[in-house]
């Protein structure tokens, strides 16, 4: 059970492993809070679809199972919507149209058709809490990433020296192609570190 | 005139979609490996494109605004684009079958496309009339063909070149990607504002 959440932080996660829903990742994450939020919503929006629809799996006809799917999961995106919309105005606008732009997000219906279709509720809900974990992660590192350097600040809150000039580009959607892409090389390294580690202690 | 003519540019090369709006990201990585395919798949969404920016503005302005219905918004646009992409198969498959062998594979992938979906939204957040909608789309296809054939061209020449291993595959796409936007911005000057 505990594998199902775990699996989506690390060996799986959806961004730098699987290199799914890139477009908010990539078009959101100019600060930390963006990246914050972004991963909230899409948190949501997959834990509450993935859950209903391993509900309703043993209903749905395999040949309309994508349309229902994708049903489901605008639902419940208009929902999120909806509810920044009327709780927190600035940052919805600042989100702007990629808050319904989650409906497409493959790593949502990748879920619900990998795993949702053919699991128990309660597993369900693990993994795609996991993923939604894991993305939210990976989209806030991005996020604060480029707002350091970008602008110097942390969560609005200026860290970097007197006289540090922002580097402009990396607020620029450049800045976020190039940042991730050295974020997944990195993240490469790590992995094949651990790996190997794990290999020696194993003997 | 010129209104429409700006419409096109900027959704084709001063704001491209896939380059500024990452939207569509997902078959730019995936499927931009030979030249061949991406012309392809290029040309298969910018025919759903446009048909799927004209349809949804009809139904935004005729249906869902005066039946008070903007809150189902997403889910007609989706369901609405997935069944476009749907009959539009199953047209050009009737209708000219060298065509169909040629996108046949691509059209399914484009329902999941972000760029489609972003495209309607898009256009209904900038309130576009029906002529100006249609040249947007258009633009916008023409924009996702041009970035993706140019990175698969370049993805092409990658296979000779020595790649720092943990940067091989997506980590270098996107470096190469983020270049290609650096580029675009160059376009920047053409229109203002």
């Amino acid at each position: 059970m505990i594998k199902d959440f775990v699996k989506g932080l690390w060996k799986e996660n959806p961004i730098f492993v699987q290199v799914l829903g890139m477009c908010p990742t990539l078009a959101v994450t100019t600060k930390a809070l963006f990246g914050l939020s972004m991963g909230l919503a899409t948190t949501f929006v997959v834990v509450s679809s993935s859950v209903v629809i391993s509900v309703v799996r043993k209903f749905v006809p395999r040949q309309v199972r994508i349309p229902i799917f994708t049903v489901i999961i605008a639902t419940f995106v208009t929902a999120a919507d909806y509810f920044l919309k009327a709780n927190f105005f600035q940052i919805s606008k600042a989100l702007g149209p990629y808050v319904p732009l989650i409906v497409v997000n493959c790593v949502i219906l990748g879920r619900a058709e990998a795993f949702a279709s053919k699991n128990k509720v309660g597993r369900s809900f693990l993994d795609a809490l996991g993923m939604g974990v894991g993305f939210t992660a990976a989209l806030i590192v991005l996020g604060a990433i480029r707002e350091i350097l970008g602008a110097g600040t942390i969560f609005e809150f200026p860290i970097m020296w007197k006289g540090f000039t922002n580097w402009i580009v990396m607020v620029l959607p450049a800045g976020a192609f190039i940042t991730l892409g050295l974020l997944v090389g990195v993240f490469n390294i790590l992995d094949k570190k651990m790996k190997t580690r794990r290999e020696i202690a194993k003997g | 005139m010129e209104q429409l003519i700006l419409v096109f540019i900027a959704a084709s090369i001063t704001n491209n979609f896939v380059l500024t709006y990452f939207l569509g990201i997902c078959p730019f990585i995936g499927v931009s490996n030979k030249t061949e395919s991406a012309v392809g798949l290029g040309i298969a969404t910018t025919f759903v494109m446009t048909i799927a920016a004209a349809v949804t503005w009809l139904i935004y302005h005729y249906m869902l605004v005066p039946f008070n219905l903007v809150f189902l918004q997403y889910v007609t646009f989706i369901i609405v684009i997935a069944s476009l992409v749907q009959f539009v198969e199953m047209f050009i498959r009737k209708t000219s079958p060298p065509l169909y062998k040629a996108l046949g594979i691509f059209l399914p992938l484009i329902t999941t496309n972000c760029a489609i979906l972003g495209l309607t939204l898009f256009m209904v957040l900038r309130n576009y009339n029906f002529l100006e909608a249609i040249i947007f789309g258009l633009g916008a296809g023409v924009g996702f063909t041009l970035a993706l054939v140019i990175m698969a061209g370049i993805r092409e020449e990658l296979e000779f070149a020595e790649v720092p291993k943990p940067l091989k595959g997506a980590g270098i796409t996107l470096i190469i990607a983020g270049m290609l936007a650096l580029a675009f911005m160059g376009f920047g000057g053409i229109i203002s504002g």
